[in-house]
């Protein structure tokens, strides 16, 4: 990656991991209701591949766990944390709340809460893209569990089968809630799991964002360039609880801190600082800059914002019935 | 008598049905190590061990067809779904399997499993985790679908489920998990099928199950006491089949019902109650009955969207009033 694009990318990162650590917040002081899951120890996994991708062009889907994605996406900071306070302005119009932000301009397809929805979604975005001629590519990001749902290899037989332009992103944190990964599956390393399908899988470390993106920019390249669909592995972590109501008992603390040690950020920040292109000191001022925005702009926004009217609680339920009329009555001109 | 959390009385039932037969078996995600989401199977697996307590990948049609097909055999399982928004992707295995298996094979082959989950809105869990199907599984032949309104009935239901030769879906309430109760310090057996006369009056029946007779209750207090309404409140805790006796009775006494439900209408619970009413006992009315029920709308995450969404006791009491043409 050049210096300039790290440079940036840390920026975003530091932005993203503030973001959720202010959400965790907010949820303390009831700002935030319902499930909250946070992505922080997973940050170089959805920049890695993004970077590679083209974010606000390729379309992007994926599960509860989406803040992040949607930011990365396009989708601006203040609109994803009003939705988590479930105003009218938030990405969802406060309808969706933490597991459905969408921004749709972005092309962010969405956040679901089913594990294992959005696999065959994202196949039949790659269907319309396919059909419609684009270069666009969609992009599937989800857990390792979600794997152990039929529909994962159902979608990935009819994936290879008519060729769809899907890059399937296994973001392998080891849990799925507080069942580790030997406990569930079969096999640990996923990209194994794809192997009977022809469709190339490949594996590697997803803390560390210059890795993710080298063997991401194959993946894409591969995807984007009429190939078919691609399963790309990226070995991460949470470092919270699945949800907020998570006092992680199933691991250890030695565990975690293994992993912390091997924190995406830092690895990117202690990177640059090697390579002269930033000091601890301009690494500190950019995370109270960060802060400031959050606290200043985000939160302000989201504060300030207006509830939704109970009256319009039916909208969004159908499409606008005035424009429907014409097959609602049968009376189509 | 115990007072016990409604949890408590689930993990009781399983843990005496466990104990006294080693084919009954419990499966579902995290619900071994983890002891299970709202801790009705704590302890368990420490108890009985993996081959008896499976934590299970997130297959939800693959393991409960896996329970099924052990049904088969005469085991007994007790498979959780974690919550009833993921049973859809089980729904085919449980109706076309295990609903209809002893149908299909001329009384060769039986399903003797239960289903648990928990069903209702939370607090602003949003579209996808806020459903309550109890519509769905009703309709179901060859299914039968219990849902306990406190810890003494999700005890006992649990534990006659578990013995019953037929599938049977139980379905529970994410809010009730942590509500006490009275349940008998003996083994109790609560009947499957009927229905439970909560309280006895004379003007008006309120029909609920689950979640909803606490609503039945509250407003009967509030009817009572402010407005001099002695209201009726049955507890419908089978689902199916309905008692339609019970249905007959009481109605036959007060001559008008409320129907309360925190599922949306159309369809459900509310509307089946009235085409009982209307098949059994039409003449006795004096007045249209009323459904109490949630928006037919997905659930709002919004917390004043939810709340508008939801009905709760004071909409019983609306409902009744209206029905006296006091309001
Ligand atoms: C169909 C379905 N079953 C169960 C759940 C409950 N649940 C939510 S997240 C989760 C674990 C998913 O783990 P993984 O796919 O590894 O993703 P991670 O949370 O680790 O990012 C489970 C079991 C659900 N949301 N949907
Ligand atoms: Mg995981």
């Amino acid at each position: 990656m050049k210096i300039e694009d790290k440079k940036r990318v840390l920026r975003e990162m530091v932005l993203h991991r503030r973001f959720e650590e202010r959400c965790y917040q907010a949820y303390i002081e009831r700002k935030i209701g319902g499930f909250l899951h946070l992505y922080p120890g997973q940050e170089a996994c959805c920049n890695g591949v993004m970077e590679a991708a083209r974010p606000g062009h390729d379309y992007v889907i994926t599960g509860y766990r989406d803040h992040v994605h949607a930011i990365k996406c396009g989708a601006d900071p203040k609109e994803v944390m009003a939705e988590l306070y479930g105003k009218e302005t938030g990405s969802s119009k406060g309808r969706g709340g933490s597991m459905h932000i969408f921004d749709t301009d972005k092309r962010f397809m969405g956040g679901y809460a089913l594990v294992g929805g959005p696999f065959p979604l994202a196949a039949g975005i790659a269907k319309a893209i396919q059909l419609k001629g684009g270069d666009e590519i969609a992009i599937c990001f989800l857990g390792d569990a979600a794997n152990n749902q039929g529909v994962f290899h159902e979608t990935l037989n009819m994936a290879a089968l008519w060729k769809l332009p899907v890059l399937f992103v296994c973001e392998n944190n080891l849990y799925g809630i507080g069942t580790s990964i030997e406990r569930s599956t079969a096999v640990i390393h996923q990209h194994k799991r794809v192997a009977g399908y022809n469709i190339p899988a490949d594996e590697c470390d997803g803390q560390d964002i210059e890795v993710v993106y080298e063997h991401a920019r194959k993946a894409v390249d591969h995807v984007r360039s009429g190939n078919g669909p691609y399963f790309l592995e990226l070995m991460t972590y949470r470092y919270r609880g699945h949800s907020m109501s998570d006092s992680r008992g199933y691991r250890s603390r030695e565990e975690e801190e293994l992993w912390k040690q091997r924190d995406p950020i830092f690895i990117l920040r202690d990177r640059l600082i090697k390579e002269g292109a930033l000091t601890m000191e301009a690494f500190e001022a950019l995370e109270k800059e960060t802060d400031a925005y959050i606290e200043n702009e985000v939160i302000k926004f989201s504060e300030e914002s207006p509830e939704p009217r109970v009256e319009d609680r039916e909208k969004y339920v159908f499409a606008d019935r005035e424009t429907q009329l014409p097959w609602l009555t049968g009376k189509a001109a | 008598m115990a007072n016990i959390m409604y949890w408590e009385a689930i993990q009781r039932a399983h843990d005496e049905e466990m104990a006294r037969d080693p084919l009954v078996i419990c499966m579902g995600e995290d619900i071994g190590v983890a002891g299970g989401t709202y801790k009705a199977t704590k302890g368990l697996y420490e108890k009985y061990g993996p081959h008896r307590v499976m934590d299970t990948p997130i297959s939800e049609g693959g393991f409960t067809g896996l329970g099924i097909g052990a049904s088969f055999l005469g085991v007994r399982p007790v498979i959780e779904i974690m919550s009833v928004n993921f049973a859809w992707l089980a729904m085919d295995q449980m109706f076309n399997s295990a609903a209809k298996v002893r149908y299909m094979s001329g009384g060769q082959l039986t399903a003797p499993c239960v289903f648990r989950s928990a069903g209702g809105a939370a607090h602003q869990l949003g579209a996808q985790h806020s459903a309550r199907m109890e519509k769905v599984f009703m309709g179901i032949a060859g299914l039968r679908v219990v849902t306990p309104s406190n810890p003494r009935q999700a005890y006992g239901l649990l534990k006659s489920a578990i013995r019953s030769d037929d599938p049977v879906f139980i379905n529970e309430h994410e809010l009730m998990y942590n509500m006490k109760g009275e349940v008998p310090d003996g083994e109790y057996f609560h009947p499957l099928e009927g229905s439970e006369v909560t309280r006895s009056g004379t003007d008006v029946t309120l029909f609920g199950y689950n979640i909803s007779v606490h609503w039945c209750l509250k407003a009967a207090e509030i009817l009572d006491k402010q407005y001099g309404i002695s209201a009726e409140v049955i507890d419908l805790y089978s689902l199916s089949p309905l008692d339609r006796a019970g249905i007959k009775r009481s109605v036959s006494k007060t001559h008008r019902a409320v129907i309360a439900e925190e599922d949306e209408a159309p369809v459900g619970v509310g509307s089946e109650v009235i085409a009982i009413i209307n098949e059994e006992c039409f003449f006795e009315l004096d007045a249209a009955p009323v459904r109490v029920h949630s928006a037919l709308v997905p659930q709002p995450y919004n917390h004043t969207l939810e709340k508008a969404a939801i009905p709760d006791h004071e909409d019983v009491v609306k409902a009744v009033l209206k029905l006296f043409g006091k309001a």
